[in-house]
């Protein structure tokens, strides 16, 4: 593995996509979990606990995407038009949640805030799920023709296998959501979330044991690089380890660390994830060798040295303005005038 | 209908609905740091109660910009994904810095404008409001950079062929800097400034009228007219800059939006008036001479017709036409507006004549529909072209989608806009209704704190 700006580039989509899960993950979650409560106080709690980062947390995405163009057109040019109507549908869900947000608490009516509530928790989960299901298509390898085109069907990405990593992928991000709402909030609503943090790592441990099992079975090209390299088999132990610390942190009131845990949880996985899909970006599945990689999907290498450096500039500053800001909103929420 | 017809009113109307919004933050932003400065130069309650009203509407407007937004990033790669093929490797970076220097900005100091309220001292308050209206406008830069790169393609070359062929950098700068950009950059952020301050222009002339809230409407009347006037007078100057930048780049697309088919010399301008198509003649009022003479500074030049062209290489007329001339009259209308309103302001005597506070109420739309008519001016001219000479529309279209499938998203996002404008307008007026709230009137939290112990001196 030569370190050539395509690899830097696999690495940097990887980071922001990674970096997109760990943030948006969390207020993914707490909109799958805002059902869940039942009071109106406490939804406003929840609200608020991710109001002001969530639509930062968003730009992750459309920066990962905007890097994904230029650094790889042609893998963006036939996953987005393979993916046509799963893709729409992922962004019906992303604007229902977030006008929801805006929405919901502007008006007193009860019909008003549950509407929106509705719009807000099936738009959070709908995201999550079509999101998994993604990423569980690129995984077990998608039909792509000689020109590089995608060649299956809308019904064809919903196989069980990308079903059930879209399910582990809502059950990833409603207990980080509720981790996140640990460290959030105070008092009933907290005690009550961190009963549902223990049992959102149970689903998530459960859905995890079995997408690996299916993983080891069904999709043998997923595992290639970790089995042919066996001290990669660490980050199998450092996500399990990672896992296993939650409920430790829990224990010792260190809620903060317990998100961190999480956040490991998160990069090991794609780690591993991006380990074994590594040089390819889109697995071509059955005939392997139309397979979009870092290569033949790339832009030129003028461009990706030039992308390098705006990513070298810009990357620092965004993450230390975003540091600074979870920093002013540290600590847990208070409802005031301004709050949704 | 075909997959080409159908993609191409998709992206006409889920980007025609989007430009509502990022104008009005754009403009609202530049509002809220002369309010913000305002009032920590004076130390004026009202100007705190202005910020925080507009504070509010900007929440809304840029909600719905930011839900929107992401669907036209996706629509390049759903519907067109031949284009995003072929031009990735310049174009993607445009959006890929979009991201990196203005969204996470825009977004991250948001969160302090919105909530940090109570949260921060007035200073890094301001700091912040000033990154948020930095942001937006670092996001017109960069949409402006790839949308004018499609207008006027430099700084690439071919590499390539048949269906392998794509655009790839050669010069970045030449990329960012295209021969239309500068132009049509200014154009469009003038077209926001002007969007938020006849939006806080409407709002205030109808308090007045109402004679509700008439304190802060009035100080809020009067910064709201400053800034119309000057967004306005500067727009006329950048759109005639642009008019001619066009004419220079972009001949065809000039001659289609004066209806002009003979190259001719002594050129006139229509003032009003529709180009019938069959007949290739325009009807109305025209001025001659005049389009030589702001087309090239000079009566005498000639301007080229669109008969100097290949007939497949030639813009939808009527439209085109009918959308410039129609952002034309609205811009003029805004200039109008704003300079009678700043005359009776400095007369003193606006706040007694009804009916110009009438017309201020109104004066809201006009930015928007010169803003909408000159997006659809700028694209529908840049036809049959996707890539101006390079790539035609039709090419650019993604091969795999059929047309069934375009109508179902096309249909959903037309229900799920029409949902979303009829909220936003709901919101928007209960906000306009219930206006500012007179607690605002005292700072609260740490912008409480006597500015000398905050300010540190």
């Amino acid at each position: 593995m030569t370190f050539d700006l395509n690899t830097i580039w696999f690495i940097l989509v990887g980071v922001l996509f990674t970096g997109y899960a760990m943030l948006d993950g969390f207020d993914l979650g707490i909109g799958a979990l805002h059902l869940f409560t039942k009071k109106d106080e406490e939804r406003r709690v929840l609200l608020n606990a991710i109001g002001p980062v969530w639509d930062g947390n968003e730009v992750w995405l459309v920066t990962g995407g905007g890097a994904l163009f230029a650094a790889f057109p042609n893998v963006y040019a036939t996953v987005f038009s393979g993916f046509y109507l799963a893709f729409y549908l992922l962004l019906a869900s992303l604007i229902f949640r977030a006008v929801a947000i805006e929405f919901r608490s502007k008006q007193p009516m009860r019909w008003w805030r549950q509407t929106w509530d509705i719009g807000f928790s099936v738009g959070s989960i709908l995201s999550a799920l079509l999101m998994g299901v993604a990423l569980g298509n690129i995984a077990w390898g998608i039909p792509i023709d000689a020109n590089g085109e995608f060649a299956g069907t809308f019904l064809g990405l919903l196989m069980p296998y990308p079903l059930l990593v879209g399910v582990t992928t809502v059950a990833l991000f409603m207990m980080h959501g509720a981790i996140y709402g640990v460290m959030k909030t105070e008092g009933a609503l907290h005690d009550k979330l961190r009963v549902w943090a223990m049992r959102c790592i149970i689903f998530f441990v459960i859905c995890a044991a079995t997408t690996t099992m299916a993983t080891l079975l069904y999709v043998p090209h997923m595992a290639n690089r970790v089995r042919a390299n066996p001290w990669l088999f660490s980050i199998v132990l450092a996500n399990m380890l990672a896992i296993a610390n939650i409920p430790r942190e829990f224990h010792h009131n260190r809620d903060w660390l317990a998100f961190l845990s999480s956040c490991g949880a998160m990069i090991t996985l794609m780690l591993l994830f991006g380990l074994n899909l590594f040089p390819n970006l889109v697995y071509s599945l059955p005939n392997p060798e139309n397979s979009l990689n870092i290569y033949n999907a790339a832009s030129s290498q003028k461009t990706l040295g030039i992308m390098l450096v705006i990513a070298c500039i810009g990357v620092p500053i965004v993450i230390a303005y975003t540091v600074c800001i979870y920093w002013i909103f540290r600590g847990k929420v208070k409802i005031d005038r301004m709050s949704y | 209908m075909d997959v080409l017809t159908l993609s191409r009113i998709q992206f006409g109307a889920t980007i025609a609905f989007h430009y509502l919004y990022p104008p009005l933050s754009i403009g609202l932003g530049v509002m809220l740091v002369i309010m913000e400065a305002a009032w920590l130069k004076t130390k004026n309650p009202i100007y705190h109660q202005m910020a925080r009203f507009w504070t509010k509407v900007l929440a809304l407007t840029f909600a719905i910009g930011v839900a929107t937004g992401i669907v036209m990033e996706f629509e390049f790669g759903t519907n067109w994904a031949t284009y995003s093929r072929f031009v990735g490797d310049v174009f993607g970076s445009a959006l890929a810095a979009e991201g990196i220097f203005a969204f996470f900005l825009e977004s991250g100091f948001l969160a302090i404008l919105l909530f940090g309220w109570d949260k921060v001292g007035r200073k890094l308050h301001f700091f912040a409001t000033c990154m948020v209206c930095l942001g937006a406008h670092f996001s017109a830069v960069w949409i402006v950079v790839a949308n004018s790169w499609m207008q006027t393609p430099a700084g690439y070359h071919i590499v390539g062929e048949g269906m392998h062929a794509r655009a790839e950098v050669k010069d970045f700068w030449q990329v960012v800097f295209n021969p239309s950009m500068l132009d049509r950059l200014f154009h469009t952020l003038c077209g926001a400034w002007q969007a938020g301050a006849f939006l806080v222009i409407s709002v205030s002339a109808w308090y007045v009228l109402k004679n509700k809230f008439t304190s802060f409407a009035r100080a809020s009347l009067r910064i709201a007219l400053a800034v119309a006037l000057v967004a306005s007078l500067l727009q006329l100057a950048s759109g005639h800059h642009s008019a001619q930048g066009v004419g220079k780049n972009q001949p065809a697309k000039l001659a289609a939006f004066e209806g002009l088919y003979d190259t001719s010399s002594n050129a006139p301008l229509t003032v009003v008036g529709y180009v019938d198509e069959r007949q290739e003649k325009v009807v109305g009022i025209q001025i001659p001479w005049m389009l030589s003479f702001l087309a090239h500074n000079d009566f005498h030049t000639p301007v080229t017709g669109l008969h100097d062209f290949p007939a497949p290489d030639r813009p939808p007329v009527a439209a085109s036409f009918f959308f410039f001339h129609g952002m034309v009259a609205a811009g003029m209308a805004t200039i109008l507006i704003a300079a009678l309103a700043c005359f009776f302001s400095w007369r003193g005597t606006l706040f007694k004549k009804r009916w110009l506070l009438w017309v201020l109420v109104f004066s809201v739309l006009g930015p928007q529909i010169a803003n909408q008519f000159g997006w659809f001016a700028a694209e529908v001219g840049r036809q049959p072209w996707l890539v101006y000479g390079l790539m035609r529309t039709p090419e650019g279209l993604s091969a795999v989608v059929k047309a069934n499938v375009v109508l179902t998203s096309l249909i959903l996002f037309t229900f799920i806009y029409f949902l979303l404008f009829a909220v936003f307008i709901y919101l928007l007026n209960d906000k306009i209704q219930h206006g500012p709230h007179d607690d605002d009137l005292i700072p609260s939290g740490k912008l409480a704190l006597p500015s000398e112990l905050t300010e540190h001196k």
